[in-house]
């Protein structure tokens, strides 16, 4: 994301090597055009620049003073040089004046050996703190939330995080106050980032270049859990962080670590590894359920008291999105719980009736490509099976940190399928992990559940394409035909026939940052077209999950790109390999129903243990809350 | 659309009031944000959380970045003050031009250290840097009034005058 871009162009010599560049591009950009690296701790692809650190320093022909290179748009033929004397000793400056402000250990720091700043030092041979360096803190940790710690003495003040939280998330819970040498990076009031509208959703720290915003570490309580004998450990691991945690140990963004996964978990410790997807796979039959009956009450019982559209409610940063900002509508969400949470109250229930273990001898983690998921296990409604559903809530970085403190390559790890009861779960589940696979997972079933056609008649190899993509806000109308099936025996119960729906044109949305959440929210509230949807899916990181605040650093477009279609190629693989592609088709699910949700879907168990309801935050910050220092 | 805790109902609907009628006068774009706390720093000797709550609403515009705005601006602050302030200028020429006395005699008549306010809530005095009246120097700024060519015997009558101007009122 740079200055605005015309289609004139310019040619400019940048260390002697002419390019050709559409006028107004940065000479940051020119020059990795060419493949000269500009160092940079400011600049990110994802980010309007500001032009805040000085890293990127370059001479320009015609100009007295050194320019930073990502805040100067090229708009005529000159000379540019990246690397000289005086370059060197200015970055060099900056780092060294960096450095003595940056309090903090790096041997203990969760960012060693993955830090932009110590990267830097090391490249331009920063071997002593010239400036002097500070020996002691002099901001107060702020580690009071469950999903994010903020520790401002290791910050560099590159506004990266700003930038994430206003413009690319358009939340806004961190800001800079003050000016000059007083200037800080900081919340309002300087209140705890728990107790002001942060959503948790993590995209501040993938963005950091150093130590300074990072995920709260639950690794010691999972490890402690591990050793005990008394505990039963087990892990539920969600579709996205697959498609990362490979990065983690040097592999291509996109290559899938799925099956390793597995051996790998069971080799550290844990008693049992399930598949998040199976019950990605019950939202989808619980949703897809509350999305029927939805549509019947509003369209044929012309009852309102659950509006339409249906919000998807898997994201638990676009949960406390919507819960400060448009509490107005949190009837349209939809009931169901998150498959994390949904999954840990059916182990602490169902898992542990089946398999005799006393409940509280459970420890239930999750492997989440996000740190909201630490605040979802916190939310005091996610205790409906008599304890805290999900114990611990792992990123993706802490899970490949256990990996590789047990001294494993997961690469090299033989492959092994997920445990029973539940099983591997079907492609649906799988696909969660990107923007647009819970609708299409939703429309896979609902389509089949409906027509009483098979969803390949209508797609391609059930690939249902228009939903897929990283477009912000995608908009997309299915017809269904004059031909409806017969409801199945599963909802008999609940609606009559399908006849209400004939030739129906049934609208949805795909939506992802909660930047692009506003603006459809707004467009709802103005009565625009995303008001006539019947279900939108949101969700609050770009990309969806596999762009989650927990993945692996750094993050891009490329690598993003990468991540989906690693999932979507998983999906398609598990229709080559011949294991269910759709929610419906789940085995484990369908033996759920029979022995367990014997009331069927929405019934009153799964209203019990897997439905939940939200709170009104609204956007008033209380300075009461404010930070103990 | 911001509600408050009950205790703050009150407060929060007259200041919702007098903001809203700011805004009738500067707009309703976020490039009202520096003229609406201009007028309620004007008007209040501070600009408190919930005013910058209810500018940061009704503007939307983050609450953390209407409390960026005050506090980058010295001139704006989000903490109290007294109802005037007094900004002597210490930079060069006013130095030279015997600025310290100046600030001995305004540290004297109000009993305050810069960077104070009298117990009374009446004066504030603060350091400001050059304020482009050098050649009048030593400078100063009581509210939006510049003042030049000041002396010790000038700073008795112009804090007489204010303290007068607060006795009407």
């Amino acid at each position: 994301m740079t200055t605005e871009v015309s289609t004139e162009t310019v040619t400019v010599a940048i260390d002697g090597h002419e390019v050709q560049v559409a006028k107004g591009t940065s000479i940051l950009e020119a020059a990795r055009q060419v493949g000269i690296d500009i160092p940079t701790l400011c600049h990110h692809p994802d980010l309007p620049d500001a032009g805040v650190c000085r890293m990127c320093v370059v001479e320009v022909d015609g100009q007295r003073n050194l320019q930073a290179s990502c805040a100067f748009p090229l708009t005529q033929a000159t000379e540019v040089t990246t690397h000289s004397p005086r370059i060197h000793q200015a970055r060099r400056d900056v780092l060294d004046l960096m450095l003595s402000e940056h309090y903090g250990e790096c041997r203990t720091c969760v960012r060693n050996g993955n830090c932009e700043l110590q990267d830097l030092a090391a490249e331009y041979g920063c071997d002593y703190v010239r400036f002097g360096h500070k020996t002691e803190a002099t901001s107060c940790l702020d580690n009071l939330g469950p999903s994010i710690v903020r520790d401002m003495d290791k910050c560099i003040q590159c506004l990266r995080c700003v930038r994430t939280c206003a413009e690319l998330q358009g939340i806004g819970a961190l800001g800079v106050l003050g000016r000059g040498d007083k200037t800080e990076v900081g919340t309002y009031l300087d209140i705890a980032l728990s107790q002001v509208n942060c959503i948790n959703c993590g995209q501040c720290i993938n963005r950091c270049p150093t130590g300074a915003l990072t995920a709260v570490d639950n690794t010691d309580q999972v490890w402690a859990a591990i050793k005990d004998p008394t505990k039963h450990v087990v892990i539920q691991t969600a579709p996205a962080p697959r498609a990362g945690i490979g990065e983690e140990f040097g592999q291509e963004p996109g290559t899938p670590m799925t099956w390793q996964m597995n051996t790998a978990l069971r080799r550290v410790g844990f008693d049992k590894v399930f598949d998040t997807n199976f019950t990605a796979d019950l939202t989808i039959i619980e949703e897809g359920t509350e999305l029927l009956l939805r549509l019947y009450k509003n369209l044929v019982l012309s009852d309102s008291s659950q509006p339409v559209p249906q919000f998807t409610s898997c994201s638990p940063g676009w949960i406390k999105y919507i819960e400060h900002q448009y509490p107005e509508y949190l009837a349209n969400l939809s009931t169901c719980k998150s498959p994390q949470q949904m999954f840990g109250a059916l182990i602490k229930t169902w898992y542990a009736k089946e398999n005799d273990i006393d409940p509280s001898d459970i420890v239930s983690v999750s492997l989440m490509p996000c740190t909201a998921k630490k605040f979802e296990t916190t939310r005091p409604e996610m205790t409906d099976s008599g304890f805290a559903d999900v114990d611990y809530a792992l990123t993706t970085r802490e899970l490949a940190k256990m990996i590789r403190e047990y001294g494993i390559d997961l690469p090299d790890m033989p492959k092994s399928d997920f445990d029973d009861p539940f099983g591997t779960a079907s492609g649906s589940g799988v696909i969660f992990g990107a923007t647009g696979g819970v609708m299409e997972a939703a429309l896979r079933t609902v389509v089949e559940l409906v027509l009483g056609i098979k969803v390949e008649d209508l797609f391609a190899h059930a690939d249902i394409v228009p939903v897929r993509g990283f477009e912000g806000a995608k908009y997309v109308e299915v017809t269904i035909p004059d031909k409806v099936g017969p409801v199945p025996a599963i909802l008999a119960h609940l609606v009559p026939d399908w006849d209400w729906l004939k030739g129906a044109t049934l609208k949805v949305a795909v939506v992802h940052g909660t930047a692009n959440a506003e603006k459809v929210m707004e467009d709802i509230k103005a009565g625009g077209k995303f008001s006539e949807c019947h279900f939108i899916e949101f969700m609050a990181c770009p990309g969806g999950c596999l762009g989650g605040g927990g993945q692996p650093i750094p993050t891009n477009a490329d690598i993003r790109q990468a991540r989906a279609k690693a999932i979507y190629g998983e999906d398609a693989a598990y229709g080559e390999e011949g294991r269910a592609r759709k929610s419906h088709e789940n085995p484990a699910v369908l033996r759920l129903y029979e022995e367990f949700l014997t009331e069927g879907p929405c019934g009153h168990t799964s209203h019990h243990l897997l439905h939940t309801d939200y709170t009104n935050r609204g956007t008033f910050i209380a300075a009461s809350t404010k930070k103990e220092s | 659309m911001l509600t408050v805790p009950p205790q703050l109902a009150p407060e929060f609907k007259t200041l919702s009031k007098e903001i809203d009628a700011l805004l009738k006068t500067h707009g309703q774009g976020r490039d009202a944000l520096i003229p609406v706390l201009q007028d309620l720093k004007e008007r209040h000797h501070e600009i408190s959380d919930l005013a910058m709550q209810v500018v940061a609403d009704r503007l939307r515009v983050p609450a953390v970045e209407v409390q960026g705005v005050a506090t980058f601006y010295s001139y704006l602050g989000t903490a109290p003050t007294g109802c005037h302030v007094i900004h002597l200028c210490r930079t060069l020429s006013c130095d030279m031009a015997g600025a310290k006395a100046v600030a001995e005699a305004l540290t004297k008549e109000l009993g305050i250290e810069f960077g104070e306010t009298t117990k009374d809530g009446q004066f504030t005095l603060k350091w400001a840097n050059c304020i482009g009246m050098c050649d009048q120097a030593p400078a100063a700024l009581a509210d939006r009034e510049a003042l030049g060519s000041l002396t010790p015997k000038l700073v008795k009558e112009i804090v007489a005058g204010l303290r007068a101007k607060a006795d009407k009122k």
